[in-house]
C-alpha cells in the first residue's frame, strides 16, 4: 500500500525535476509579483512593511495557483489517470501522493524564498518568521484545495481561469489568518491565535480534500 | 468468473447498446466487435468500472465489481486508447512505474525482460517523447509482460503494431489463457489467438 504512494510521489518529483523549467515559472512569478509592489509604491518603509503581510500572501496563493492546472491535467490527457484509477489502492491515497508533490515543488520553494522577499519589504525580524511559519502552516492548505479545483475542472476547456474562480474564494480563510498572524507579530501581538486556525484549516483540507478530489477524478474521467 | 447482465449505455440522449450481456470464465476470450462508434470503447470502460453503467451490473467471482472494487482491480489489467506513458520519462521507468502504481513491484532486470520480449529493449533508456507510435504501444503493452492479472481488457491491442508485433503479442495472450487468465478484446484485425474458449460479441445499432 505504502509502495504504490511512495512510488506515485518520487514519478510526480522526477516529472517535476525532468521538467525544472515548470517550477521556475512558478518561483520567478512569486519574485517578480512581489517585487513589483516596493518598486510601485516607492521606498516608505512604514508602507512597504504595512502592506507586506498581504502582498506576500497574495503573491504566494497566485503563484501556488498558477501551477495547480497542471495538477492532473497531463496525467489526463496521457491516460496515465485512467491507470491511476485501476490501482487496487484507494484512489484518495494516490491523490494525496500527488497533491503533497505538488506542495514540495510549488509550496515549499515559496516558503523558502519568503525570508529574502520580506526583506525588500523592510519586515523586521521577528515578522519574517512569522511570515515563514505561516507559510509552511497555510501553503499546504492551498495544494489541498486547490487539487479539488483542478480535479473538477479536468478536460474542461479553459480551465485555467475556471479553477481560478472555484478556487480563489475557497482561500480567502488561508489569506486572512495568514496574512493576519504576520501583521499580529508586526504589531506586537501574539499570532497564535491565527496560526492555530490556519494549521486547523489545512488539517481539515488534509482529511477531507483526497477524498472530494477522488471523487471529482472518478467524475471527470468517466 | 467476469459477467455481465443486461448493459446498456447512454452517451448524451443516444443509446449505444443495451441487453449487453456475456460471462466469462478461466481461460476464456471473449472478442467486442463493432463498427467505429458502435459503443466498444464505452462496454470496455464499464468493465473496467469507470462510471456506472445506465442499467445492469457487471460481477466479478458473483459479487458487483462497485462493493468489492479492491478484489478486482488488483485481477484487473486495463489498456485503453491512451497508452498512459509519461514524455519525459524513459520506457523503463515508464514500465517499471506504472506497474508500482498499481501495487505489482517490477524489479529493473523483470522490466527490461518485458521490453526485450515485445523488442525494444534498445529503446528502454529513451524518453518516451522521442518513441514512435508503435514503439509507444510496445512500451505500454510490455506491461502485459509484467503483470500479475487474472483479466486483461485490451481496447484495439494490436492497433498500430508491426506484423511482427502481432504475432509476438498474439502469442503472448495464447499463453495468458491457457494458465487461465481470462481476456477481453477488440479489434478490426483477424488474429489468431487460441482459447478454450472464445465468445464473440457483436455490438450493433
Amino acid at each position: 500500500m505504502n509502495s504504490a504512494w511512495f512510488t506515485v510521489l518520487k514519478r510526480d518529483l522526477l516529472l517535476a525535476f525532468r521538467r525544472r523549467s515548470d517550477i521556475a515559472t512558478t518561483l520567478f512569478f512569486f519574485v517578480i509579483v512581489s517585487s513589483l509592489f516596493p518598486l510601485g509604491i516607492g521606498s516608505d518603509s512604514a508602507i512597504l512593511s504595512t502592506i507586506a503581510p498581504g502582498v506576500l500572501w497574495v503573491a504566494a496563493l497566485l503563484a501556488g495557483m498558477i501551477s495547480l492546472a497542471r495538477m492532473f491535467a497531463a496525467d489526463y490527457a496521457d491516460g496515465s489517470l485512467e491507470q491511476m484509477l485501476l490501482s487496487p489502492q484507494p484512489l484518495s491515497l494516490l491523490v494525496s501522493a500527488k497533491i503533497l508533490a505538488h506542495w514540495l515543488v510549488c509550496g515549499l520553494p515559496v516558503v523558502l524564498l519568503a525570508p529574502l522577499i520580506g526583506l525588500q519589504y523592510a519586515l523586521p525580524n521577528e515578522a519574517i518568521g512569522i511570515l515563514v511559519v505561516s507559510l509552511l502552516i497555510g501553503t499546504p492548505a492551498l495544494s489541498l484545495i486547490g487539487a479539488i479545483g483542478a480535479a473538477l475542472t479536468l478536460g474542461v476547456r479553459g480551465s485555467g481561469l475556471l479553477v481560478a474562480l472555484l478556487v480563489l474564494p475557497l482561500y480567502i480563510p488561508v489569506l486572512i489568518f495568514g496574512a493576519l498572524a504576520v501583521s499580529a507579530s508586526q504589531h506586537g501581538m501574539t499570532p497564535q491565535a491565527h496560526l492555530s486556525l490556519l494549521g486547523a484549516i489545512s488539517l481539515l483540507a488534509l482529511v477531507l480534500a483526497p477524498l472530494a478530489t477522488a471523487a471529482a477524478l472518478r467524475i471527470s474521467v468517466e | 468468473m467476469l459477467a455481465a447482465r443486461d448493459l446498456a449505455c447512454l452517451r448524451g440522449d443516444r443509446l449505444l447498446f443495451k441487453n449487453v450481456g456475456f460471462e466469462l470464465s478461466a481461460g476464456g476470450l471473449l472478442y467486442v466487435l463493432g463498427e467505429n462508434g458502435s459503443g466498444k470503447s464505452s462496454l470496455l470502460r464499464m468493465l473496467c468500472g469507470f462510471g456506472m453503467p445506465e442499467v445492469g451490473e457487471v460481477l466479478w467471482q458473483g459479487a458487483s465489481i462497485k462493493k468489492n472494487v479492491e478484489a478486482y482491480l488488483s485481477e484487473l489489467t486495463y489498456l485503453g486508447h491512451l497508452n498512459g506513458l509519461k514524455d519525459d520519462l524513459t520506457a523503463l521507468e515508464n514500465l517499471q512505474i506504472s506497474a508500482r502504481m498499481v501495487g505489482n513491484d517490477v524489479t529493473e532486470a523483470q522490466a527490461l525482460s518485458a521490453l526485450t520480449a515485445v523488442g525494444i529493449a534498445r529503446c528502454a533508456n529513451l524518453p518516451a517523447r522521442v518513441l514512435s507510435q508503435g514503439q509507444k504501444r510496445r512500451v505500454a503493452l510490455a506491461g502485459l509482460w509484467v503483470a500479475k492479472t487474472k483479466l486483461w481488457i485490451l481496447d484495439e491491442p494490436f492497433a498500430a503494431l508491426d506484423v511482427a508485433s502481432i504475432t509476438v503479442l498474439a502469442e503472448h495472450l495464447n499463453a495468458h489463457l491457457a494458465s487461465g487468465g481470462m481476456a477481453i478484446l477488440t479489434t478490426h484485425q483477424e488474429v489468431a489467438v487460441n482459447a478454450q474458449s472464445t465468445q464473440t460479441l457483436r455490438l450493433s445499432k
